[in-house]
């Protein structure tokens, strides 16, 4: 067994059976575990028929909901992120401070965190009998088990995305570009619109999309603090999730399409941009406003 | 696509904020909401009661009434009211878990008598619901330990169905003349022939009517109903000599509904229940009636089976979660004992 294998390293090229099967096994794998079962989402969403489909996934007022919900959660997440990401890529790449690295590795952490345990932080936190239970209840602020709820716990879910990009761009760039700037008189507005935004919009755009396929599909921190309330507090992967166990396979599937539509959409903005970036970086003056 | 891109999206986004905000305070005195809180199997039934329920109200009050409602595995649902959830009526499998949310302070005390029949609506009991034509040939409580059965319930700890199956396990030995020790070692058996514990009754449904695993089902009856109703006759219906009566209950979270200013609604919501109309829905439904006449009319659709009553194997619900179902209690040695094989 071992001896072909030996024998292919020391010659320095691989045989062509060994480069075929692996790219066999590539495409095996990537039909078996993508493209069947994502064929299968669409083929199962509409086995019952184009009307029964636009019905559940395009007038089913929860339905409808779920998908307003899913906008609007990930739209004001990724809103926070740009904010919190261009800040923190900003501080940690600019300046030297005590924390920096621990900072750094801390924007990982929700990476690490399951988000069951996010959610249940959070219910720990804000709901009825957790920390701050009693004082929101007596302001009449609800957090968890409403909208509030679900963007916290996405807005966390995501935290990484913007920044972990932002952050080498920033780095490498240095500070130089931006001292011009200033030196020539420039305002910080002026610097930041002018210079800095300009220098980072490709690593932007790239995590806000990020951001956003993440935002749109979370659904464990979300499900422990959303309370299932259809038409209310439900976001598309909730109402999948939902519409499954009620044994509507077709509606569970319609919705899923759409869900996947938009997966599919930010996949190939993702694929435009790094084109447009390649693209723009053999050409430099195309980069120019 | 620079920085007055980034802008146009951020100004968007704004928008979208306020709208989602101004979209969710909108309220008016001249409507109502109410937010019912219910457990995994109750989906069909609640949609079409509440559709009943909106046509009188509106057209007796004059107001709009919306209802809302959420489902979920009984003691995680009745978790989550606990937890600031802000339902006005509950409906939950098991007398534990509205007593959980009263001991909470959100219901008042004495909320079982405030209702009608103790504030049990209906009835049920746990079935076995397996594959078509019974190819394993379960009959009996003991058939389900049989070499080669696979069994399919949820965790007792998270689902009502998993706690009435697990009494109903443990009182089929235990009514029929079997001691302590003797339903123990019955249900570490049980447990061993299980091999996926779902959160909720729905999850398992799931598991056993579109994975497809496991030779039987520990099911609600009407969920058992809807199984077969659902599968187009891949799986049937068995009802073994003895099984538990499954008692769900209903109430008002007084708390939430004072706040809220519903609870006039809410009570008259959760007593349309009582009434014959919605009975014979509930019957239709495969749920067996409290009402007695409305019980007699449909007495084909329920085969009578000898179903003993939580305080025939214990002390009470009481007693039942700290024997059974408390931390380190017989659950929790049994399932241990169980994955040691």
């Amino acid at each position: 067994m071992t001896e072909p294998a030996r024998r292919g390293f020391s010659r320095s090229r691989e045989p062509a059976w060994l480069k075929w099967l692996l790219i066999g096994i590539v495409y095996l794998i990537v039909v078996v575990l993508i493209i069947v079962p994502l064929l299968q989402v669409f083929s199962i969403a509409l086995s019952a028929g184009w009307n029964a489909f636009v019905q559940k996934a395009l007038v089913d007022p929860d339905s409808l909901h779920a998908m307003w919900m899913t906008f609007v959660v990930s739209s004001i997440s990724v809103t926070i992120n740009i904010f919190f990401g261009m800040a923190l890529a900003w501080a940690v790449a600019r300046f030297q401070f005590p924390g920096r690295t621990l900072l750094i590795s801390m924007v990982d952490l929700p990476f690490a965190i399951s988000p069951v345990a996010v959610g249940l932080m959070f219910m720990l936190l804000f709901g009825r009998q957790g920390f701050f239970g009693s004082t929101l209840e007596e302001w009449g602020i609800e957090i968890v088990f409403s909208t509030p709820g679900l963007i916290l716990a996405t807005t966390f879910v995501t935290l990484p995305f913007i920044a972990r990009e932002l952050i080498p761009v920033m780095e490498a760039i240095g500070p130089d570009e931006e001292l011009a700037a200033i030196t020539l008189g420039a305002s910080g507005w002026q610097m930041f619109w002018l210079v800095t935004i300009p220098n980072i919009r490709w690593a932007l755009l790239y995590g806000v999309i990020l951001c956003t396929a993440r935002a749109m599909g979370e659904f464990g921190a979300v499900s422990v603090l959303s309370g299932k309330i259809a038409g209310s507090t439900e976001t598309m992967p909730l109402r999948v999730d939902k519409l499954f166990h009620e044994h509507d396979e077709p509606g569970a599937f319609a919705v899923a399409s759409i869900l996947t539509l938009f997966a599919l959409m930010t996949l190939i903005a993702k694929a435009a941009l790094e084109h447009w970036v390649l693209a723009s970086i053999k050409k430099p003056d195309a980069n120019e406003l | 696509m620079t920085f007055r891109g980034l802008a146009a999206l951020m100004t968007l986004t704004a928008i979208g904020m306020s709208l989602a905000t101004s979209g969710c305070t909108k309220k008016s005195s001249n409507s109502q909401e109410l937010l019912h809180v219910s457990y995994d199997v109750t989906r069909e039934i609640c949609t079409a009661v509440n559709e009943k329920f909106i046509k009188r109200y509106e057209a007796e009050s004059g107001k709009k009434l919306t209802i809302k409602q959420s489902h979920g595995g009984s003691s995680s649902q009745a978790r989550s009211v606990i937890d600031g959830l802000k339902a006005d009526v509950v409906s939950l499998a098991l007398w534990i878990d509205i007593n959980a949310i009263a001991k909470s302070g959100l219901i008042e005390p004495g909320w079982e008598n405030r209702l009608p029949n103790e504030s049990i609506p209906y009835f049920s009991t746990v079935v076995f619901v397996v594959r078509k034509g019974n190819p394993k040939n379960i009959k009996d409580w003991p058939d389900l330990v049989r070499e080669g059965v696979e069994v399919i319930t949820p965790n007792p700890k998270s689902s009502g169905n998993g706690k009435l199956s697990f009494l109903a396990a443990w009182g089929s030995v235990t009514t029929r003349g079997g001691s302590d020790e003797e339903a123990m070692k019955y249900l570490t058996d049980l447990y061993r022939h299980v091999p996926v514990l779902e959160s909720g009754g729905r999850g398992a449904t799931t598991t056993f009517l579109n994975k497809r695993i496991g030779d039987v089902q520990l099911a609600w009856e009407n969920e058992g109903y809807l199984a077969v109703k659902e599968s187009k006759g891949e799986v049937e219906i068995v009802y073994p000599p003895v099984s538990i009566r499954a008692e769900p209950m209903v109430a008002v979270v007084t708390s939430n509904t004072k706040k809220k200013g519903t609870s006039e609604t809410a009570e008259a919501y959760l007593k349309f229940y009582f009434e014959p109309e919605v009975q014979k829905l509930i019957a239709e439904n495969y749920f067996r009636p409290s009402d007695p006449q409305v019980a007699e009319e449909f007495k084909d659709n329920f085969p009578s089976l000898t179903m003993f009553r939580v305080t025939d194997i214990s002390k009470g619900w009481d007693d039942v979660q700290t024997r059974f179902f408390v931390e380190g209690a017989l659950f929790d040695q049994i399932s241990k004992l169980a994955a040691q094989r």
